[in-house]
């Protein structure tokens, strides 16, 4: 899908059933991509940076975890570390915030689709995937306001279908994606 | 629900320097993207419908300024929060400090005092309580006052508890509260060596010489320039040989200080090495 727009940002949200779409997207990922990626994927705050060591397995793109005031680089994979929300500076910083959970979680996805809706307006794209919570459903909203694009995963191919499927009646979508066909739509970027 | 979009960027700058002008606080330095989230929550919580609301009231009210300070800055925090770094503190940072005939230990930004609680508890289990004072303190009264209390949340006790055995605790972690209804109050022994006090890190200066300083999750809400200001802050109140300990995603590395501090371990703890 090629937009008119030039992409600046993918930010990626998962929950329940998410790590296996995105370690399948990892793999497939070219040696290089145009864009940052950001992952806010819901864990236990006590995960440490086991999931960093995982998913730098599959790729030579640098998979780093978010620290305070940490450059917006492209062809750089970031993780939002388990227990604060990643905001958005502007296009060069990210900072994190250690405030209220959102929708019981923190990471929240939706705090930092919203954020990224803000800075990045019509060049962020904003993907969920499988999960069993509401969460990220509004920052879609706010990507979708701000003329970003909205991908969301198929779900009849999540292991969790809730939040996805919410997203789906709920957000005016630009792209149903599978867990095989993701890489392939970033790569065409 | 996220909070509203209602305050424009340009608006949190109004904002900032009206509040600086009349009142003396100074937030100038903060961080704008998680600043501008917190405004944007008080006009959620707080019913302002218009950046003009928000400001005529800030402005007007001196008694609501104290909530708009509250509020504006987080509060979130726990005790024993990253067990890790608890066990670090017992293990490997108090055996040192316990040579020291006085041990002052000082956690800026202690908001609503569990951090506090939890390296009174440390102190004790290592048996040099009686010898240590903590000084709490933060910019904002009111939380000091729920610290002052020792008044907890009985249903936060499930994870305090888990924190506490991860961080190497060996007691039963309910001998140091009792229990009420909703609520918990810890055992008052854990109060004796704290001293709790205002002081705003932007503004206030150095009031006393530690060997500990513990300021975890503050540096990630200002920007890198007041970050160094902090940072110089820490290394003047800080005693030759003393730790400074910081936030997990926190660090000393871009501070022009870092060459006088080791880092231990893979913890977010530095320790003074003075070089002259």
């Amino acid at each position: 899908m090629k937009s008119q727009t030039n992409t600046e940002l993918i930010v990626i949200g998962g929950s329940a059933g998410s790590l296996q779409v995105i370690i399948e997207m990892i793999k497939n990922l070219d040696h290089a991509i145009p864009v940052p990626i950001v992952l806010v994927i819901h864990r236990k705050a006590q995960s440490g940076d086991i999931l960093r060591t995982l998913l730098q397995q599959f790729t030579k793109i640098p998979v780093i975890e978010v620290e305070d005031k940490t450059a917006v680089e492209d062809n750089t994979i970031y993780i939002v570390p388990a227990d604060y929300h990643l905001l958005f500076e502007n296009t060069q910083w990210m900072s994190l915030d250690s405030s209220e959970k959102m929708n019981y979680s923190r990471p929240s996805i939706d705090v930092t689709f919203k954020s990224a809706a803000e800075i990045y307006g019509q060049n962020v794209i904003g993907v969920l995937l499988s999960g069993a919570n509401a969460d990220g459903v509004e920052g879609l909203s706010y990507i979708k306001r701000n003329n970003g694009q909205v991908w969301i995963q198929d779900p009849e191919t999540a292991e969790v279908e809730f939040m996805p499927k919410h997203a789906i009646e709920a957000i005016e979508y630009d792209l149903i994606i599978t867990p095989a066909g993701l890489a392939d739509y970033i790569n065409q970027l | 629900m996220l909070e509203p979009s209602i305050i424009k960027d340009e608006e949190i700058e109004y904002l900032i320097r009206d509040v600086y002008e009349r009142y003396g606080y100074d937030f100038s330095g903060y961080s704008r993207a998680s600043f501008k989230r917190r405004v944007n929550r008080i006009c959620l919580l707080d019913r302002f419908t218009s950046f003009a609301e928000l400001r005529y009231t800030v402005m007007n009210d001196a008694e609501y300024l104290k909530r708009f300070v509250e509020e504006v800055t987080v509060n979130v925090t726990e005790m024993f929060r990253d067990p890790s770094f608890f066990k670090t503190l017992r293990d490997h940072i108090l055996p040192q400090l316990g040579t020291y005939p006085l041990i002052r230990v000082w956690i800026a930004g202690c908001s609503t005092g569990e951090e506090a609680y939890s390296i009174a508890i440390l102190l004790k289990e290592a048996g040099l309580y009686s010898k240590s004072l903590i000084y709490g303190t933060d910019l904002n009264p009111a939380v000091l006052e729920t610290a002052r209390a020792g008044i907890f949340p009985l249903q936060q006790m499930k994870l305090y508890s888990e924190n506490y055995m991860l961080s190497g605790g060996l007691k039963d972690f309910s001998d140091y509260y009792t229990a009420n209804y909703d609520s918990v109050r810890f055992d008052k022994s854990l109060q004796e060596k704290l001293i709790l006090s205002t002081h705003n890190l932007v503004s206030d200066s150095s009031f006393n010489s530690f060997q500990l300083i513990v300021c975890r999750n503050v540096l990630i809400y200002f920007d890198r320039e007041l970050q160094e200001r902090v940072f110089r802050l820490f290394d003047d109140s800080l005693e030759n040989l003393g730790f400074l300990a910081l936030g997990a995603k926190e660090t000393l590395r871009f501070s022009a200080i870092d060459k006088n501090y080791h880092q231990v371990e893979d913890q977010k703890i530095w320790k003074k090495i003075d070089h002259h």
